[in-house]
């Protein structure tokens, strides 16, 4: 009982912003050069980072395919698996787990700061609504962000696992692309993006919540950060396998 | 000025956190073109009562009347509505680090009317020569000081041309030549705005030098009001421990109780 309470009322209060968020992005009119400087604001931050991340996957994964399936004979495959795994699955989860950390813990921190020095008060006091100021364009961002990094860390990945299944596996370049566009078929790089709307959706709303309501000073500002991104990671690994059977199924 | 209607009206209003009652039960009336200080402790529930006015807090029970409509039953375009009518200075000023001063200064401007760039120049200069700072349009507030940010601040809330002004804590954590200049520009503004004010603060002298009328919040309730000839010359023990700065036995119990506690 002591943690189911605090728990629902979490939720409750997730689900009420995202409500809110969705029903002013009609109602009221879209603050575009804020929508603009939060995704570029998201891109420069993030890109290096998915880069990073996304060449080492494709790396790391070419090597171990590589002895892995060398010892079933089938190391002429290992573009295949890691085409597929990066494409359906890495690319997008650890896409969006490098936006929650890097961008989520942002927004929160940003946002939290807003709250103790009393900003976001004064943006309510002046008759304007914090959630179309402050959440939308920052939710937006994330939602259109999140599926364009994970093209690029996609790209990034086929070719980091490329120059390591070259070196390793005793593959050519040329036959590791030309399995990876037999075995990949668009439904799978479809799949893996739509994922990461939704996942862009939830790392969005999950830190402007948790900066919205912070309290306690700065320190409350380090604690509602820490807390943004564990939620918005555990969000993604539940709502990752929920979302690619539901998309399975469609 | 007494049988007029009043502006502001708190009637009964209860508000708690929790298990902390922090009004019970309050009534005030705040008339037209006055500056009335609402004085009391710290958590006593000063700020509360400012949030109350300007609905971003909703109390337990009773109602905040402002020009005979009640804040508490509005939808939220009634609200925005009303609180165009508002302007507050907030404690450390709350200035959006993101935006220049000028961008601060015009935020209301921009959120309710239509104007030019051209005519939001020239009122922003003019909020600011009113402040004594002509000039920083361009600055950003990290670039300011505190009296700085707390008088940009003010220009800000004065923006929209506002009926009511809200001050929280306008002199708390400045020095004594910026409180003296801030006691000095509230006053001004009284005479030139022709405005209402409400001033929160713990801050006396400042409180008998910029009010037509005070009110001190004890225990959820506004416990006295008066002018400041009434309040000088009161004998209400609470009201001259206020002024005097002394507290009562129970109080001084009571803030060591509450400070163990939060170190235990």
């Amino acid at each position: 009982m002591n943690y189911l309470v605090p728990f629902l009322e979490y939720l409750g209060g997730v689900a009420a912003l995202a409500f809110r968020t969705v029903r002013n992005l009609f109602h009221y009119r879209l603050d575009f050069s804020a929508l603009i400087y939060q995704i570029a604001s998201i891109g420069s931050r993030s890109f290096s980072l998915v880069a990073l991340v996304a060449v080492f996957t494709g790396m790391v994964m070419a090597l171990q395919l590589a002895v892995g399936l060398g010892r079933f004979g089938l190391k002429l495959y290992v573009g295949q698996v890691i085409g597929l795994a990066i494409v359906r699955e890495l690319g997008p989860v650890l896409t969006s787990l490098m936006l929650a950390s890097r961008v989520g813990s942002g927004i929160t921190a940003e946002l939290g700061s807003m709250v103790v020095t009393e900003q976001v008060l004064a943006i309510e006091a002046m008759g304007a609504d914090p959630v179309t100021k402050l959440v939308i364009p920052r939710v937006l961002a994330c939602v259109i962000s999140a599926p364009l990094l994970t093209v690029m860390a996609d790209i990034i990945g086929v070719y980091g696992g490329m120059a390591v299944a070259v070196m390793e596996a005793g593959i050519t370049s040329k036959f590791y692309m030309d399995q990876i566009l037999k075995t990949v078929i668009l439904e799978d790089f479809s799949q893996g993006l739509m994922k990461t709307v939704f996942f862009g959706f939830f790392i969005g709303v999950i830190s402007c919540y948790q900066g919205l309501t912070t309290s306690g000073g700065t320190e409350g500002v380090g604690k509602a950060t820490t807390q943004a991104v564990v939620y918005c990671a555990a969000v993604i690994f539940v709502s990752d396998f929920f979302l690619t059977k539901l998309f399975l199924l469609l | 000025m007494r049988n007029a209607n009043p502006i502001i009206r708190f009637k009964n209003v209860s508000i708690s956190f929790g298990r902390l009652n922090v009004l019970n039960g309050m009534d005030l009336s705040i008339y037209e073109g006055e500056t009335i200080t609402i004085i009391g402790g710290s958590g006593s529930g000063k700020s509360v009562t400012l949030k109350l006015l300007l609905g971003v807090l909703k109390p337990d029970s009773g109602s905040v009347y402002f020009q005979g409509r009640d804040v508490t039953t509005m939808n939220e375009k009634e609200l925005i509505q009303m609180r165009k009518q508002f302007g507050m200075l907030f404690q450390g000023g709350a200035l959006f680090d993101s935006l220049s001063v000028k961008e601060n200064i015009a935020y209301p401007l921009r959120e309710h009317f239509d104007y030019t760039e051209n005519e939001l120049d020239r009122i922003v200069a003019k909020k600011l020569s009113l402040i004594g700072l002509p000039g920083v349009e361009q600055r950003m507030p990290a670039d300011l000081s505190g009296g700085m940010k707390k008088r940009v601040g003010l220009a800000r809330a004065i923006a929209a041309d506002p009926k009511v002004i809200l001050y929280d804590e306008p002199t708390t954590g400045l020095d004594p030549a910026n409180t003296q200049r801030i006691n000095r520009l509230i006053i001004q503004l009284q005479e030139k705005l022709k405005v209402t004010s409400i001033v929160v603060t713990h801050d006396m002298e400042s409180a008998f030098m910029v009010s037509d009328r005070l009110a001190l919040l004890k225990d959820g309730k506004i416990c006295f009001v008066g002018t400041k000839e009434e309040t000088k010359k009161s004998t209400d023990p609470t009201v001259r421990g206020f002024i005097e700065g002394k507290m009562t036995e129970k109080d001084r119990e009571e803030q060591m109780a509450g400070g163990l506690n939060e170190l235990l």
